[in-house]
């Protein structure tokens, strides 16, 4: 509960976790539907919330809902914890609702996240809801939401092989990188929101439950714990994952999903973790990636919580000065393309 | 014929309010036979397709359909699911305005590949052969097959159209006015193709136009509607060559000689 008082003004008092409590209720009735149709997208009277649509105000809504006193919440946007969005909306439930924050994934019991799913494996007792923008996996092939509903409810998909059809004819492997539709329980054909391919099979048996908020479209769906979920593809064309040349740069993990962070305009870049708990758990165990920071000096002048390759520029490689030269470290030596597309 | 008919119809009849779109009309179509029905503009002719392939629901009367099982089944007794099954593998429906029964941003091969992977085909290279044997038939070159119908003529959208509805084997195709907007040797050249593969396949089908030059190259039987009815039907020569009510003596008398 926040309490202020503004000049005269009465004081602004907010509901826990911001919506009212009819509210809440109502989304709550939205979930359990959800969960009890694996993949089916469930209509909800979405409310406006206090930031813009396309911010994750469908996540947002099926947090609060979900979010009890003694929850402890993390919110990731890209796999960081420090990203504006991640900050904003962390920042809003401990004003409102006053939980407890983490940017550790295990020991969040509520991890609200924007286009990733966490390294570290979750648990039973976390709950993941993802900010979903567009729900529907058939939308750009078939523009008629009765059109969608009718072929959901017979379910007819067909027409999410012609997408994958289409990729193939064109680039000669299936190209859709991220928001790769899967199937759910064996029925429902989902968007599992814009993560990448990458995080699929992770979405496969997890333990923990699943929920998607969409906002601006007004639907819930959820995967709930321990659900066969089947990514599509054709037997000819199997569906894979990215795959990464290199380890993380900072940390050496690999198996993990990377970022490139360009470093200066010589084509020098590098490759670092883009779950930043994972990569700094990482470091603070002592892995160290080829342009990693010396233990000593990782831990002293960067925050807990914040990506040192994104905040604090590591010594030892280039940083580009105002006359556009490198100023420091070694010449900048283009690191040679750590993201490979996909074999196929 | 000894044959069973594969479609039945019925009664049917369709008020648009106080506006009659079709009325009263019975017909039968068998199998491997080419229905023409044909008539003035609003006469009703593309009301009662759209009754016949379920696309309307008729305000009387009934629609029966011979299921592979040798079942006569009643189409308004189905559920949507058995209709939408029904509608993408046992019939086609070619429509006057390509654009309407193709997806124009779906390539070529895509277009023809949907329904074999909205009944399961699952192997890319299974369903591209399919696709180039398909596009061969309709006499449009292999190396289009990753082009998408906006860069393709009239005349090749609807070939591409009649594959698209043809891969899945159907027994049933509707056809209104397949050569409507086309010019006349590409008219010419379609039609070849269709009677060729209706030949071939022994398709039925029940093909909407008012073109009568269209009906006596494609049709076995023909149906005359005017004002929604149906006012005379028999074998196209006969029709054609002996019209029997003054309507069609009209209709036919107004075909300008070549």
């Amino acid at each position: 509960m926040n309490t202020q008082a503004i000049g005269g003004m009465p004081e602004i008092t907010y509901n826990f976790a911001y919506l009212d409590e009819q509210t809440k209720r109502m989304i709550r009735r939205a979930i359990l539907k959800a969960i009890a149709i694996p993949g089916y997208q469930v209509p909800f009277a979405a409310r406006e919330m206090p930031m813009p649509y396309g911010w994750g105000t469908g996540g947002v809504q099926v947090t609060a809902a979900v979010l009890g006193r003694d929850d402890v919440l993390k919110v990731i946007d890209q796999g960081a914890d420090d990203t504006t969005n991640a900050v904003a909306i962390r920042g809003f439930f401990e004003k409102t609702a006053g939980v407890a924050t983490t940017t550790s994934t295990t020991e969040a019991t509520i991890i609200q996240t924007r286009h990733r799913v966490p390294e570290t494996a979750l648990g039973e007792n976390q709950i993941l809801v993802y900010q979903v923008p567009i729900p529907e996996p058939l939308r750009f092939l078939e523009p008629r939401e009765t059109e969608t509903r009718q072929l959901h409810a017979l379910a007819e998909y067909g027409l999410m092989h012609v997408k994958l059809y289409e990729d193939i004819a064109r680039h000669g492997h299936i190209a859709t990188t991220y928001a790769y539709p899967v199937e759910v329980a064996g029925r429902y054909v989902m968007d599992p929101s814009p993560i990448p391919k990458f995080d699929n099979p992770k979405l496969d048996d997890c333990p923990a439950l699943q929920l998607f908020g969409a906002g601006r479209e007004k639907r819930i769906y959820a995967i709930p714990p321990h659900t066969k979920v089947r990514s599509l593809d054709f037997e000819d064309h199997p569906f894979r994952v990215q795959k990464f040349a290199k380890p993380c740069a900072l940390c050496a993990a690999t198996g993990v999903y990377l970022d490139e962070v360009i470093l200066d305009d010589r084509g020098g870049r590098m490759f670092v973790c883009s779950d930043t708990d994972y990569c700094n758990t990482r470091q603070e165990a002592g892995h160290r990636g080829e342009m990693g920071v010396p233990a000593e000096s990782a831990s002293s002048d960067v925050m807990p919580g914040l990506n040192p390759g994104i905040h604090a520029v590591p010594p030892g490689h280039p940083v580009q000065g105002v006359d556009g030269r490198v100023k420091s470290g070694h010449d900048g030596v283009p690191v040679e393309s750590g993201r490979e597309g996909d074999a196929s | 014929m000894t044959e069973q008919p594969l479609l039945v119809a019925e009664g049917l009849s369709k008020n648009y309010g106080p506006r009659i779109g079709c009325r009263d009309v019975s017909l039968e179509v068998y199998p491997g036979e080419v229905l023409a029905v044909v008539g003035e503009s609003g006469s009703g002719k593309s009301t009662l397709l759209g009754l016949l392939s379920t696309e309307l629901d008729p305000s009387a009367g009934r629609v029966s359909y011979r299921m592979r099982d040798g079942r006569l089944a009643d189409l308004a007794s189905l559920g949507a699911a058995e209709r939408r099954l029904l509608m993408r593998t046992d019939w086609g429906f070619v429509r006057q305005n390509p654009a309407d029964g193709l997806r124009m941003a779906v390539s070529a091969g895509g277009n023809v590949g949907e329904r074999l992977m909205a009944v399961g085909w699952r192997h890319y290279g299974n369903i591209r052969e399919e696709a180039l044997d398909w596009l061969g038939k309709v006499e449009i070159a292999g190396d289009r097959i990753d082009d998408d119908p906006r860069a393709f003529s009239g005349g090749m959208r609807q070939r591409l159209q009649i594959a698209r509805n043809l891969v899945t084997r159907p027994r049933l195709v509707f056809m209104d006015e397949p050569t409507g907007g086309l010019d006349v040797s590409v008219q010419a050249r379609l039609l070849d193709l269709i009677r060729q593969l209706v030949a071939e396949l022994g398709l039925a089908v029940i093909i909407v136009t008012h073109d009568l030059a269209v009906a006596r190259l494609l049709s076995h039987r023909m149906v005359v509607m005017r004002q929604g009815g149906v006012i005379e039907t028999g074998l196209t020569d006969q029709v054609l060559d002996d019209p029997r009510e003054p309507y069609t003596q009209l209709l036919v008398s107004s075909v300008l000689a070549a």
